[in-house]
């Protein structure tokens, strides 16, 4: 199967590869999937606790070109976006950006679950 | 880099010059049909063909009146185990194979289960080999068939022919292999090592597409499988069709070729995959070889890159070199090598496997340009891991709980 341009250009220059900090209060980070399932992305978020937009995003995946593409748009469109805005981002969305295949929809899913977690750790962080 | 480096000889060789200049005349100047009894034209491609035959029957030391030609291995495997399984109802209706084998077999097995056949799949070992014990244990006085691959088309592991042979006649049960991968690469006597019924193509052996064999066993035993595809009674009614006459040729010349190179390639083949395994397991942290390594094809090895994925690894390279992955990432449950899992390999180290298969036109350059790839496809691909960061940090990843999907 043949990967679209899109893809390979993420592939290839992935953006916003890297670790943040997880131990910084305005840090959130998601890990989701497993190393069986062949996909795991770690995609972490800082964010100004003042204006709660996202400052910073980065990523790392273990993955098809499909899956490390997928994070790294994610990286992308996060920055810049407040909290709430994030949260709405769809993984259809991915899908359409980077014209994934139906076999490999589920590493948009999982980008928009790692999306999610790595919010939902800020969110926790920040409630106490 | 310009030329692209194929290293996936186990799925398909390319055709050799010489094959291919052998084929070419039967496509139009002798273009009869070789059951054509009544004019030159006909006698022209059986002549052909009987050629070709006692070139193929040669190659595997047996006579040429035990070559059944068929489309490919695919066809030869369905037509020897259902074809046992038919022709030998009245005996029995148990066979015996691997879990290991190609879904030629396989599938041809699960078809057999369908027709009200009774199947043992056995597992490997570790190292990919059949258990000989387990074996024997199985055979009960309904079996009528063992299926036993000869090399495995993902780990290059070869079998223990002589063996597996000796228990099945020690039983009386009839001995199949499907020698796809192994016939025209190593020397292949079924005679010698008890071997009934063997499958084996032209194109794993630098002959065309299209065109295989079914050696077929005529004396002590004399064995008959009851034909698949019914016609006009080609092939000792075994296989009715009309021949393929040039992939034939080009099969007989294959055969004659493998015949008198089999030995300095597979001896020029097997220090260049040493080397290719021996530089990538030195060079980079966490490569395991899978299969047993002593008993193995001469041009294969297949590699797990810890916390790599299979897949996402050949897309550093795939513009350049051509490989197989034990990973398929094509849905939401991921489908690891089956081969690799049934000799026990977790399934993160199954998803982060590549099988190399070299052949008779890869060169030491190639090699050489395929380390330097590989190597920085891993570092690259490891750089982007999150569990790779994890593992170097020390944190015991079994411990993790992770986030299935």
């Amino acid at each position: 199967m043949a990967y679209s341009e899109k893809v390979i250009e993420h592939f290839k220059n992935p953006r916003n590869v890297g670790t943040l900090d997880k131990s910084k209060k305005n840090v959130g980070t998601g890990l989701v999937g497993a190393p069986e399932c062949g996909d795991v992305m770690r995609l972490q978020i800082e964010v100004d606790e003042t204006s709660g937009t996202i400052m910073d995003a980065k990523f790392k995946t273990f993955g098809c070109g499909s899956a490390i593409a997928s994070s790294s748009l994610a990286t992308e469109w996060l920055k810049g976006k407040t909290v709430d805005d994030a949260l709405a981002i769809d993984n259809m969305d991915i899908v359409e950006e980077l014209a994934l295949p139906p076999v490999k929809i589920h590493c948009s899913v999982l980008a928009e679950d790692a999306i999610k977690s790595a919010i939902e750790d800020y969110k926790a962080k920040n409630e106490a | 880099m310009t030329k692209k480096i194929y290293l996936d000889n186990n799925s398909t060789t390319p055709c050799d010059p010489r094959v291919v200049e052998t084929m070419l005349p039967f496509f139009n100047e002798m273009f009869g049909n070789a059951a054509s009894r009544s004019h030159p034209f006909g006698w022209q491609a059986e002549e052909a063909v009987d050629y070709a035959r006692e070139q193929v029957a040669n190659l595997i030391n047996v006579d040429s009146k035990e070559i059944i030609f068929t489309s490919g291995a695919t066809e030869a495997d369905n037509l020897a185990i259902k074809g046992v399984f038919e022709m030998y109802a009245k005996k029995g209706n148990h066979i015996i194979t691997l879990t290991t084998e190609h879904k030629a077999v396989l599938d041809s097995c699960k078809k057999v289960e369908k027709m009200g056949g009774d199947v043992t799949y056995l597992d490997v070992k570790e190292d990919g080999i059949v258990d000989l014990g387990q074996l024997e244990a199985a055979i009960t006085e309904k079996t009528i068939l063992v299926s036993i691959m000869f090399a495995n088309n993902e780990t290059g592991v070869i079998q223990p022919m002589k063996q597996i042979g000796d228990i099945c006649k020690k039983h009386g049960v009839l001995f199949m292999s499907d020698a796809t991968q192994a016939v025209g690469k190593i020397p292949v006597d079924p005679k010698e090592l008890g071997i009934h019924l063997m499958a084996f193509t032209a194109h794993k052996m630098y002959g065309p597409k299209g065109v295989g064999a079914l050696f077929v066993n005529r004396k002590n035993p004399r064995v008959k499988v009851t034909s698949q595809m019914d016609g006009g009674g080609h092939e000792r009614g075994m296989r009715s069709g009309t021949l393929n006459v040039p992939g034939i040729v080009g099969f007989g010349k294959a055969a004659e070729l493998a015949q008198k190179e089999m030995k300095q390639d597979a001896e020029r083949l097997s220090k260049l995959r040493d080397k290719l395994e021996s530089t990538l397991v030195n060079n980079l942290e966490e490569v395991y070889v899978n299969g047993n390594v002593e008993h193995r094809m001469p041009h294969v090895t297949n590699l797990s890159f810890k916390h790599v994925e299979g897949e996402g690894l050949m897309m550093t390279f795939n513009q350049n070199i051509a490989v197989s992955s034990g990973s398929a990432c094509t849905s939401a449950s991921l489908e690891p090598s089956y081969v690799l899992i049934a000799l026990g390999l977790g399934d993160d180290l199954a998803v982060s496997s590549i099988r190399f298969s070299l052949g008779r036109f890869t060169t030491d350059e190639e090699v050489d340009a395929a380390i330097e790839l590989l190597t920085n496809g891993v570092n690259h691909m490891r750089d982007l891991s999150p569990i790779w960061e994890m593992f170097k940090e020390g944190v015991d990843l079994d411990s993790v709980v992770w986030a299935e999907h």
